[in-house]
């Protein structure tokens, strides 16, 4: 690796060792907000590693999700709980793989559409076989502590933030954005489309059932109505394209500053939240077409002409 | 010369807001005491809550400041009601109770609405030693819960309950030779619906019913004319459906127009709604549901009055007065500990019995209510509570006549 490449994972590791002092502040509120930016961070980052280069929108997040939710549910009582998280990863990424074969030689809406039934799919199946075995929801009884889910998160939002760098600046990653710009071209050129496509959603999709896993202590409570919410794929999508999908970075700017919007809306317009949140988003997509990394690079570039005008 | 405007604007709103809450804070020297408010506004339990959760809190909140306030050591303190909406999602409950102790300072925050989202919140009312009693969750795990979390309280009783209460109707109509002993059964397959057949099945079975017809929906499906045909065609003498709101409409008025001649017929969440009655009127006669009050006692009567006074709307004949009783609940122990503290109160709602519009209110050593109405039944446009588990003012109950 060169210097600059040291820098970067230098600058990363210390920024993470910053955050993973939040818990230390004392204060539950900045906790809990720090586990909603931790989840969304991991959600929208490893949506954008697979949505960005390849520009297939994705609505599969609460599938994956709900997925991960109910391995924990299912299995916290029998199985050591460290394993639980890795069992719902391998589990997402497999459901991912099928998908993925089943679905990534089609394109465009009809992706769209698959993902976003997807969350409804195995909603219906694990409500069938309730239905059949007349077990109800699931309760998850331990003594996981907010600390420990935002710790959890924060590792995984570094391992994620890792494997994007890697695939970046590897042959898949050169491969996806070839395959982003005309998937014909790429297809010319000897890239094994399918495949490139299927191992990244596969990446995505472990993520996503792993943030579940371990998000399903904090709920105690697993239905799937709950598990399966259809507006977390679209909380994610919205947040990830708010910060913008061209950078690794780009989701994390993205979610940081939704979440305070979110909480600032929740907080003041308690009788009128969807209404505020609505308004919210016409004023970004107006205001930010490109999301906040247009807005810091228009600023970056900004400040160079001002250099050169020196 | 916009500015300006909007200033004046400004000034005048403020002004008007200060006047509109002046009179709540008449005293400036007594703090008023914060009570928090979690609950779907939006979303897809927001029709439930709107119906049987907010509107009591307005009547309560209304009430106790017209008196004065809550006397906390002789010394009376109006309450100030902070209101979230969570969307009837778990994430966003969680939010809002943590918002609610640690930023709005809340001094009592109310239980959340259903059973996902208080479990939900079980952990945080439990990190700062809020009570939390709770009245729309239903659950079967009131001794794990209640270890793990020991504020938590439940007074709408379990599923096992309300089926077998439903069960107990037809038993004893059987013995009194009214109905034969074939049922058909159908439920909705979701949470709830699921848990309350799994419940009524064995019970029905070992009380030496013949289930003719056993047959499940999905949630939201549009035509439910199959499963009506299907069990009307069963030729049973009782009908039960484990139904929530939409599909309780659903199914009694397809059952209407098929006409199924059956002497009961249940449907579960819902049949206790004025809007059911409002909708079928003398056909909803005789129906049987899950729910129910003493609709004939004094404190109903007062409660209902009260009810449609302050908010313009009639509280259904179940989870409403169940809620109302929760505030009361927590109003008697505050003033009856006559304090604040929290740990005092939670103590001060284990060790005492509460006089409620449902009648005693007693948690036993697992922080349960285990009295609570099980089946009601529609006569004469009141829905009657027919069996309970232990509250007194049941009517008998009646056979269903036809559909007129």
């Amino acid at each position: 690796m060169t210097l600059p490449d040291w820098k970067t994972v230098g600058g990363a590791a210390v920024l993470f060792g910053l955050a993973a002092l939040l818990p230390y502040s004392g204060s539950g509120y900045y906790l809990g907000l720090g586990i909603t930016i931790a989840m969304f961070a991991v959600l929208a980052t490893s949506w954008a590693l697979f949505s960005g280069p390849t520009h297939y929108i994705s609505l599969a997040t609460a599938a994956f999700f709900g997925v991960g939710t109910y391995v924990t549910g299912l299995g916290f009582e029998a199985l050591p709980y460290w394993t639980l998280p890795l069992i719902a990863g391998v589990a997402g990424a497999v459901l991912a793989g099928l998908v993925g074969l089943a679905t990534l030689r089609l394109s465009g809406v009809y992706f769209v559409i698959f993902t976003l039934g997807l969350a409804e799919l195995v909603r219906q199946i694990i409500t069938w076989s309730q239905n059949r075995s007349g077990q109800k929801g699931l309760y998850v009884l331990t003594d996981m502590t907010e600390a420990g889910i935002y710790w959890q998160l924060l590792g995984l939002a570094a391992a994620v933030f890792l494997a994007g760098w890697l695939i970046a600046r590897s042959r898949l990653g050169f491969a996806l954005r070839i395959i982003g710009d005309d998937e014909t071209v790429a297809a010319h050129s000897g890239i094994n489309t399918a495949l490139a496509k299927v191992l990244l959603f596969m990446v995505s999709g472990g993520v996503a059932a792993m943030v579940g896993a371990i998000l399903a202590p904090r709920f105690v409570y697993i239905e799937p109505s709950l598990a399966f919410a259809p507006i977390l794929s679209f909380q994610v999508v919205i947040m990830a394209l708010l910060g913008g999908t061209g950078r690794l970075w780009g989701p994390l700017v993205g979610v940081i500053p939704f979440t305070f919007l979110l909480e600032a809306i929740a907080s003041n317009f308690p009788n009128q939240t969807t209404l505020a949140l609505g308004v919210a988003f016409l004023v970004i997509v107006y205001l930010l077409p490109r999301g906040f990394v247009g807005l810091i690079e228009d600023a970056k570039a900004r400040m160079r002409r001002t250099e050169g005008a020196l | 010369m916009k500015r300006r405007t909007l200033m004046k604007l400004t000034a005048a709103t403020s002004l008007a807001l200060s006047m509109m809450h002046g009179p709540a804070f008449a005293d400036a020297h007594v703090d008023p005491i914060v009570i928090g408010a979690v609950a779907p506004k939006t979303g897809p339990l927001a029709g439930g809550s709107t119906v049987s959760h907010w509107p009591n809190i307005a009547l309560w909140a209304g009430q106790i400041n017209a008196r004065g306030g809550l006397n906390v050591g002789g010394t009376m303190h109006p309450v100030e009601i902070i209101e979230y909406d969570d969307q009837t999602n778990p994430g966003e409950t969680i939010k809002a109770v943590q918002r609610l102790a640690t930023q709005d300072e809340a001094d009592f925050i109310l239980a959340p609405y259903g059973t996902g989202l208080n479990i939900a919140a079980a952990p945080i009312f439990a990190r700062y030693g809020y009570p939390q009693i709770t009245s729309t969750a239903i659950t079967d795990q009131v001794a794990e819960l209640s270890a793990q979390f020991p504020n938590m309280f439940f007074t709408l009783g379990g599923s096992k309950g309300l089926a077998e209460g439903a069960v107990e109707v037809l038993v004893n109509l059987r013995d009194a030779g009214d109905i034969g002993s074939k049922v058909a059964m159908v439920n909705v397959a979701d949470a709830f619906g699921i848990e309350l057949a799994a419940a009524a099945r064995p019970a029905l079975e070992a009380a030496g019913f013949d289930i003719v017809y056993d047959s499940s929906y999905p949630l939201g499906t549009q035509d439910l004319s199959p499963v009506v045909k299907g069990a009307a065609n069963a030729g049973p003498d009782a009908f039960l459906a484990w139904s929530y709101p939409g599909d309780t409409f659903a199914l009694t008025e397809l059952s209407q127009i098929e006409g199924m001649d059956v002497k009961v017929f249940y449907t579960a969440v819902g049949a206790s709604f004025p809007a059911y009655y409002g909708r079928f009127g003398a056909a909803a006669e005789n129906i049987i549901g899950a729910g129910g009050v003493n609709a004939d006692s004094q404190a109903f009567q007062d409660y209902r009055a009260a009810h449609m006074a302050a908010t313009g709307a009639e509280p259904d004949y179940w989870a409403s007065a169940m809620m109302y009783s929760s505030l009361q609940v927590l109003e008697q122990a505050i003033e009856g500990a006559g304090t604040i503290d929290r740990a005092v109160v939670s103590q001060y709602i284990k060790d005492n019995a509460f006089e409620t519009v449902v009648g005693t209110i007693d948690f036993d050593a697992q922080n349960n209510n285990a009295s609570f109405w099980t089946v009601g039944q529609w006569q004469d446009g009141v829905f009657r509570g027919v069996a309970s588990t232990g509250r007194e003012g049941a009517v008998d109950v009646k056979i269903k006549t036809g559909w007129e």
